[in-house]
């Protein structure tokens, strides 16, 4: 290693308040930031990556206190300085890119001032030359038209522009240190490529040192130089990218590394010989919003004449990027809200055309498994109630549904006992097991998928994958699985169709589509996947 | 339930609140057992003193009826008002309130335009018309209280309705075929009851001082002593004997600061995240 460390963690130990799952958040980590370096810290939810993060900002909720432990920045503990000393730390010396750029943004400020507002707080310049500033930063990061794009609202950006602005800002006062949270999660894949790739052409032509979190190995195949890997707030490996990707040394590392889904489909079996389970047929929504009396209306067309079927059996992928409509497909197929126009076929029922009662009671024939595990369950009732509600609603008899809950919690892989508790004392993984069964518990013929496993950990990602999987083969359901990550698509799909502003681009089988794509949008997305010269999936 | 109790209490002033408020609580209710005297009963001169005599410790009004006595039979019929009340006016506007906010669309336009109607309306001049037209007694109080004080209970239960319809459980009921109603009450309304209970809380408050400005208007229930109809009555006399009105004057400041450090407290245990940090 060349140079002297940029930044030294040593033996940093962040206690959490009493009475929580555990005692420590961050248990005795150390490690070096080196100038002209990419060092990602990769971990599942709860690894404590973030509060690594904060700790180096100086960001730390009340709540927590740092027990031991110092981080030397140019020859100071930086554990030790006060509210002032932080203040002239933060943004002239470290920057931080946050997740969520929608949020992080000033929604009432222009980007521009926003930037400006960096050289402001540490009262340098005047506000010409702060605004020359501004502009240059904006025309570095690859903002288009760099002039006009200062004087717009952040709500005007798109989400990778904004994600740029952030990174302005985070560069205006050029720091020797950026620490970017996640800074590519809430990105659809194309974008967060050419967000990847920004900050990495920013970080060797400034020679910064960058703390990267990241929960996604694709995204460190990408972009690390080291990797640091933590687990319950410990270091479980660290080393070169090289080292790690390839050739881990920790059983963990090698499980979550297995874990990542693979690029290659595994060869299926054709279906198209099977009967058709469900039919959509030029399924069209468009939404408005009044513009009011001076502007035109807004519309944005969530469905375009979208036709499929799936088969008996099958399990058809919808893929596409955010704002792409698959998720209004799969609520206009559920009709939990309205088509415009079209029609969607279950087995010889119209369900488009039915209403009140006989509609509640085709509903049972096909199910949803909802996208966020935490907000999908009623967190004031019981998960015997939740799964059984269903059932009563279509007139079970109380006491065999809640038998019934029993076995189908045993069936998803969880104790029957907890029909008995509240959903807030299960795991997001386990939360995502009651939603199946509570799908399941109508024994539909049809699954609907909305980003069910986006939420999750890629370990529990799998296992959540494969359950699916065995359910669907031992029960015979059809499927329709929406998800934004192809990486998951490729494992699960016989078909995949590729969705982009409300149409369907792109129906192939899935080994065909990835093979050779036919549309250049679908190429593009192929693409676009991170982590994908290396090759990640390592024999476990 | 331990862990909401506990919440509850280490605010001091939730705490401070909740002594106050079992403490009237239980004048209300066993007052009259242990003071069995009627309040309306002339029991010694005219304009007594406070603090003269041990038998009328606050003293007696223009007609020599003991004040003290009239305090602890007025608490029943202020609690009582301002309990009733507004269980009455939640009955109204939470029902609206949760259809208006689920159904939305035209549903949602027409009961809030008829919210807004009685919104328009002052409320304490609407109160005073509706006891005025109805024959002052305890149930015309009752209901013009209620009548006035719903609307902004069916708002806030739209509001969060409106915000809960949205959530993801609630689309997987609807998915799993379950009725509207079903899902209203089981999915949505408790979810939605926490700032309704704090507001509950305050609206008690409010309908024990529309009572009280109501009797201080001579338009009480003629058979029920009050609160606000002794301090009405005393009111002409204030400077000669000024028992007559502080007294039950502090009963109704103390009974609803009382309910507004509860709800206050309420508010804070209900809503950790809108609770004030320490920093």
């Amino acid at each position: 290693m060349p140079a002297e460390p940029a930044v030294e963690i040593r033996d940093l130990r962040i206690a959490l308040p009493p009475g929580g799952e555990r005692a420590h958040a961050v248990d005795g980590v150390s490690f070096d930031l080196l100038a002209g370096e990419i060092v990602c810290v990769v971990g599942e939810s709860g690894s404590g990556k973030s509060m690594c993060a904060h700790a180096l900002m100086g960001l730390l909720p009340a709540s927590v206190t740092t027990e031991t432990g110092e981080i030397i920045f140019e020859g100071n503990n930086l554990l030790a300085l006060d509210e002032n000393g932080w203040r002239d730390l933060r943004g002239r010396r470290i920057a931080m890119v946050f997740q969520e750029p929608m949020t992080a943004l000033n929604p009432l400020m222009r980007i521009g001032e926003q930037m400006m507002e960096m050289f402001e707080a540490h009262g340098l310049g005047s506000p010409a030359e702060r605004r020359e500033k501004a502009l240059a930063l904006a025309r570095e990061v690859g903002l288009p038209d760099p002039a006009g794009i200062v004087r717009a609202y952040p709500h005007q950006l798109s989400g990778g522009q904004r994600q740029r602005a952030m990174i302005a800002m985070a560069l205006a006062l050029e720091p020797a240190v950026l620490v970017a949270d996640e800074p590519t999660t809430a990105l659809d894949v194309t974008t967060q490529a050419q967000i990847l790739k920004l900050i990495r052409d920013l970080q060797r032509r400034r020679n910064m040192a960058v703390m990267f979190i990241t929960h996604d190995f694709g995204v460190v195949a990408d972009i690390a130089d080291r990797v640091v890997v933590l687990r319950h707030g410990q270091v479980v490996e660290q080393g070169s990218a090289q080292e790690v990707l390839t050739a881990p040394r920790q059983a963990y590392t090698r499980a979550l590394l297995a874990a990542v889904p693979s690029m290659t489909p595994p060869p299926r079996a054709p279906l198209a010989d099977r009967g058709k389970a469900v039919d959509v047929i030029g399924l069209d929504k468009t939404y408005v919003t009044s513009g009011g009396w001076f502007r035109p209306d807004r519309t944005v067309r969530a469905a375009n004449e979208v036709n499929f079927s799936i088969h008996k059996g099958e399990t058809l992928g919808l893929v596409g990027e955010s704002g792409s409509g698959k998720s209004s497909v799969a609520r206009l197929v559920m009709r939990l809200i309205e088509a415009d126009r079209g029609t969607v076929r279950i087995g010889d029922i119209d369900l488009t055309q039915l209403q009140g009662k006989s509609l509640r009671d085709q509903r049972r024939r096909i199910q949803m498994i909802f996208q966020d595990p935490f907000a999908s369950l009623n967190p004031r009732r019981k998960v015997g109630q939740i799964i059984s509600d269903g059932p009563i609603a279509h007139g079970a008899d109380p006491k065999l549904a809640r038998q019934r809950a029993r076995d189908l919690l045993g069936l998803v892989g969880l104790d029957g006992g907890a029909i008995e508790r509240y959903p807030h004392e299960f795991s997001g993984g386990q939360r995502q097991r009651i939603g199946i069964a509570r799908a399941l518990a109508l024994d539909p013929e049809i699954l609907v998928a909305d980003e069910a496993v986006s939420a999750l950990d890629v370990s529990v990602q799998a296992q959540v994958l494969d359950l699916l999987e065995d359910l669907k083969a031992r029960l015979g359901l059809s499927m329709l699985f929406i998800t934004h990550d192809l990486r998951v698509a490729a494992q699960i799909c016989d078909r995949i169709a590729v969705m982009r502003r409300g149409s369907i681009v792109e129906l192939q089988p899935t080994a065909a589509l990835f093979a050779a794509p036919q549309h250049p949008y679908t190429s593009e997305l192929l693409a676009a996947v991170p982590g994908q010269p290396k090759q990640l999936a390592v024999p476990a | 339930m331990k862990q909401f109790a506990k919440q509850m209490l280490r605010s001091p002033s939730g705490l401070v609140g909740l002594v106050i408020l079992v403490v009237a609580i239980a004048v209300a209710v066993f007052g009259p057992l242990i003071f069995p005297n009627s309040p309306w009963r002339m029991v010694q001169r005219p304009f007594l003193p406070p603090f003269a005599l041990s038998s009328v410790p606050l003293g007696t009004d223009a007609l020599g009826r003991d004040v003290f006595a009239g305090i602890i039979f007025g608490a029943r019929v202020s609690l009582l008002v301002g309990l009733v009340s507004t269980l009455a006016a939640l009955a109204v506007g939470i029902p609206l309130g949760a259809v208006a906010g689920y159904f939305g669309g035209r549903t949602d336009d027409a009961l809030m335009r008829f919210t807004e109607f009685f919104q328009t309306i002052p409320s304490f001049a609407l109160a005073i018309v509706l006891v005025a037209i109805l024959q002052p007694s305890i149930y015309s109080i009752v209901a013009s209280i209620a009548i006035v004080s719903w609307p902004p209970v069916a708002r806030l239960v739209r509001g969060e309705v409106l915000s809960l319809r949205s959530r993801e459980y609630v689309q997987a009921a609807i998915v799993t075929g379950q009725t509207h109603g079903w899902i209203i009450w089981r999915e949505i309304l408790p979810n939605a009851l926490s700032p309704v209970i704090v507001l509950a809380s305050l609206m008690v408050a409010t309908a024990i001082l529309l009572e009280s400005s109501l009797s201080f208007l001579g338009l009480g229930d003629p058979n029920l002593i009050s609160w606000g109809y002794m301090v009405g009555a005393g009111r002409t006399v204030i400077r000669q004997a000024w028992w007559i009105t502080v007294f039950p004057g502090l009963a109704i400041l103390l009974s609803v600061l009382g309910l507004n450090l509860v709800g206050e407290g309420l508010n804070d245990a209900l809503n950790p995240r809108l609770a004030r940090d320490g920093r």
